[in-house]
């Protein structure tokens, strides 16, 4: 998607007269309509801090009521999650381990091509490349992730079982893969800015003592860039583990405790999806697992944003 | 250890690690266009057949050859308006009193890195945050309004980034002209301000609304239902989405129903499209219009 600033400053001339005056009806009027509109802009402004609030009530006060029922210790350390049986058990691990194996795959995939493209991008690359594969990325961006969850289901899957026998129908390793390709923009867009951020000096410097262009990539340039470089690695991650409709349509929805991406695994978002579509009624024990297990995905996302905005603050820092 | 070569050997070295890195990163680039034509081309085949007049007007059906997206696309369309309708005054608003209101202060800080996180919070837990307050507590129940409150939650903070981007184009000078003409701030902000900034507000405001278009898992969570045989009639009826529809064809295991998926996602895409669009059509034409 193209950016949203013009190339050029357009200036119009104010078209509606402002009443002038200073009959003190008239400055009393304006001064009560500033403070009406100066309100209102304030409320619209304060509605996102009521919607942090919001989420951080709801999710705590609805699991404190789950964890009425369920020891906090079981939750986070069973390693059996059933909790629409008849003799239930709640062990969060599954679903723990299942986000964790689709994000790494989804890292392993988009972390080194996210960085190589950045610094083709941005080291190597001619215009005509560039004007070629931004608006890729940024097509790549805007597609809908139902799209991409039906991707890896009716292509991707199949295609792998072809050369991986064993590869389940529903199966961590497709909908990994696809959310590469999913966070590999954000990558490969945030990691071209740091480097791009990197003085020419540096790069002068290193060319001048002798040393090749890919010497002065590796050895110069991405280090100097490497904190901006793990707060995209970081912002990419906690997209991934955010992410719902992939690993909802093509990871299967089997809690299994399993690291083995061959195999059907079911993450936190996919877990929430298929509760709220079924039929649990409302206010039982299982239906209030969604909440316990969207307070852990909120804390863990909110631990990936804070710590890559706090590696990406200490490079600003540094720039030299 | 190191090793003696001599210069021509290690220029000739260098070169080959030069031109391999170059290769592997031209494949590599290539990987992500590849990978995007691939899933044009595999959802275009998969679908283009299905997408006849009857698909447009049918509702959904256990018969995958009669089913149709008449209900999703119009529920798509009564949401995306709906949000808007909520989420442009409230997210212009918030900019304007970022951008033109407030002091910089720790206050204003605290709103700020809000709408930072809130930016990356995941958009199931939404659905979480919409279930509990606008579909319980509020008594929404699961209702095209429910869908849309949450909705605008959800793209506010994506809004409110991209209309503070569209004010500030504008120049300060313009601002202090109409202040010193003894205008108020809001005076400044409604005559002088906003009409310069609007072109490139709507821009942005439309390419963060068209991400709605595409948002499936909150809606699943607040409750679109899949199953729905009558058009919304008001905010309080209940609806689905274009997106919701897909997921539930291709989450069924016959292969007909998978061709309506890739036929509604061809006509997802193409709403994105043009959506996408209007939106470059918008910022050209009033860049070019306005007097400098």
């Amino acid at each position: 998607m193209p950016s949203n600033t013009p190339s050029e400053v357009s200036v119009a001339y104010p078209r509606a007269v402002v009443r002038v005056g200073s009959t003190a009806r008239n400055r009393r009027r304006v001064r009560i309509e500033e403070a009406v509109v100066r309100l209102f802009l304030f409320v619209c402004a304060f509605i996102g801090v009521l919607t942090t609030f919001a989420i951080v009530f709801i999710l705590i006060s609805e699991s404190m009521h789950f964890f009425e029922k369920v020891s906090p210790m079981k939750f986070l350390t069973g390693t059996v999650w059933t909790p629409t049986f008849s003799n239930p058990s709640f062990g969060v691990l599954p679903l723990v381990l299942g986000t964790v194996l689709t994000s790494l795959i989804a890292l392993l995939l988009a972390g080194p091509v996210g960085l190589i493209t950045a610094v083709y991008l941005s080291e190597y690359a001619s215009p005509r490349v560039r004007r070629v594969v931004k608006p890729t990325l940024e097509v790549l961006a805007g597609i809908p992730t139902v799209v991409y969850g039906y991707f890896a289901l009716t292509f991707l899957t199949p295609l792998l079982q072809r050369f991986i026998p064993g590869l389940e129908g529903f199966n961590a390793l497709s909908a990994g893969l696809v959310m590469g390709i999913m966070i590999l923009p954000t990558i490969a867009s945030l990691s071209e800015d740091a480097l791009y951020a990197v003085p020419n000096s540096l790069r002068y410097a290193s060319l001048a003592l002798g040393a090749t262009r890919f010497q002065t990539v590796w050895g110069v340039v991405v280090p100097a860039a490497m904190s901006g470089v793990s707060a995209s690695f970081l912002l990419g991650v906690s997209r991934a583990v955010g992410e719902t409709m992939i690993v909802a349509i093509a990871a299967g929805q089997q809690p299994n405790f399993t690291l083995n991406p061959l195999r059907a695994v079911e993450t936190m978002t996919a877990y929430i999806v298929r509760i709220t579509m079924g039929d649990t009624p409302h206010g039982s024990v299982e239906y209030r697992t969604i909440f316990a297990v969207g307070l852990l995905l909120f804390l863990i996302t909110l631990a990936l944003n804070l710590f890559s905005e706090r590696v990406r603050q200490r490079y600003k820092g540094a720039r030299l | 250890m190191m090793q003696v070569v001599s210069r021509a050997e290690w220029r000739a070295r260098e070169r080959r690690r030069e031109h391999l890195f170059q290769v592997i990163s031209a494949c590599i680039v290539l990987l992500a266009i590849t990978t995007l034509v691939v899933l044009l081309t595999k959802i275009l085949l998969d679908g283009y057949a299905r997408l006849n007049p009857q698909f447009f007007t049918s509702f959904p059906s256990r018969r995958a050859e009669q089913a149709g997206i008449l209900p999703a696309l119009v529920g798509s369309a009564y949401l995306l308006l709906l949000t808007a309708a909520i989420a442009i005054p409230i997210g212009v608003g918030a900019a304007i009193y970022l951008e033109e209101f407030a002091k910089r202060n720790w206050f204003t800080r605290l709103i700020e890195i809000n709408i930072t996180n809130l930016a990356g919070v995941p958009s199931v837990i939404y659905g979480l945050l919409g279930l509990q307050v606008f579909v319980r507590t509020l008594a929404m129940d699961r209702s095209l309004l429910a869908g849309a409150c949450t909705m605008a939650l959800l793209a506010l903070p994506v809004i409110i980034t991209a209309a503070r981007e569209g004010l500030r184009v504008v120049p300060k000078s313009l601002r202090d002209g109409s202040l010193a003409l003894g205008a108020t701030q809001w005076q400044t902000v409604r005559y002088s301000v906003l009409p310069v900034a609007m072109p490139s507000i709507l821009t942005g405001v439309i390419l963060s609304l068209s991400r709605v278009i595409g948002e499936t898992a909150p809606l699943l969570v607040v409750g679109a239902v899949v199953y729905i045989g009558t058009l919304p009639e008001s905010v309080f009826s209940k609806f689905t989405v274009l997106p919701v529809q897909v997921y539930n064809w291709t989450t069924r295991p016959q292969h007909a129903f998978q061709e309506n998926a890739a036929a509604g996602i061809i006509v997802l895409l193409l709403l994105l499209l043009t959506l996408n669009a209007v939106a470059i059509y918008l910022r050209n034409h009033f860049q070019k219009r306005l007097p400098i």
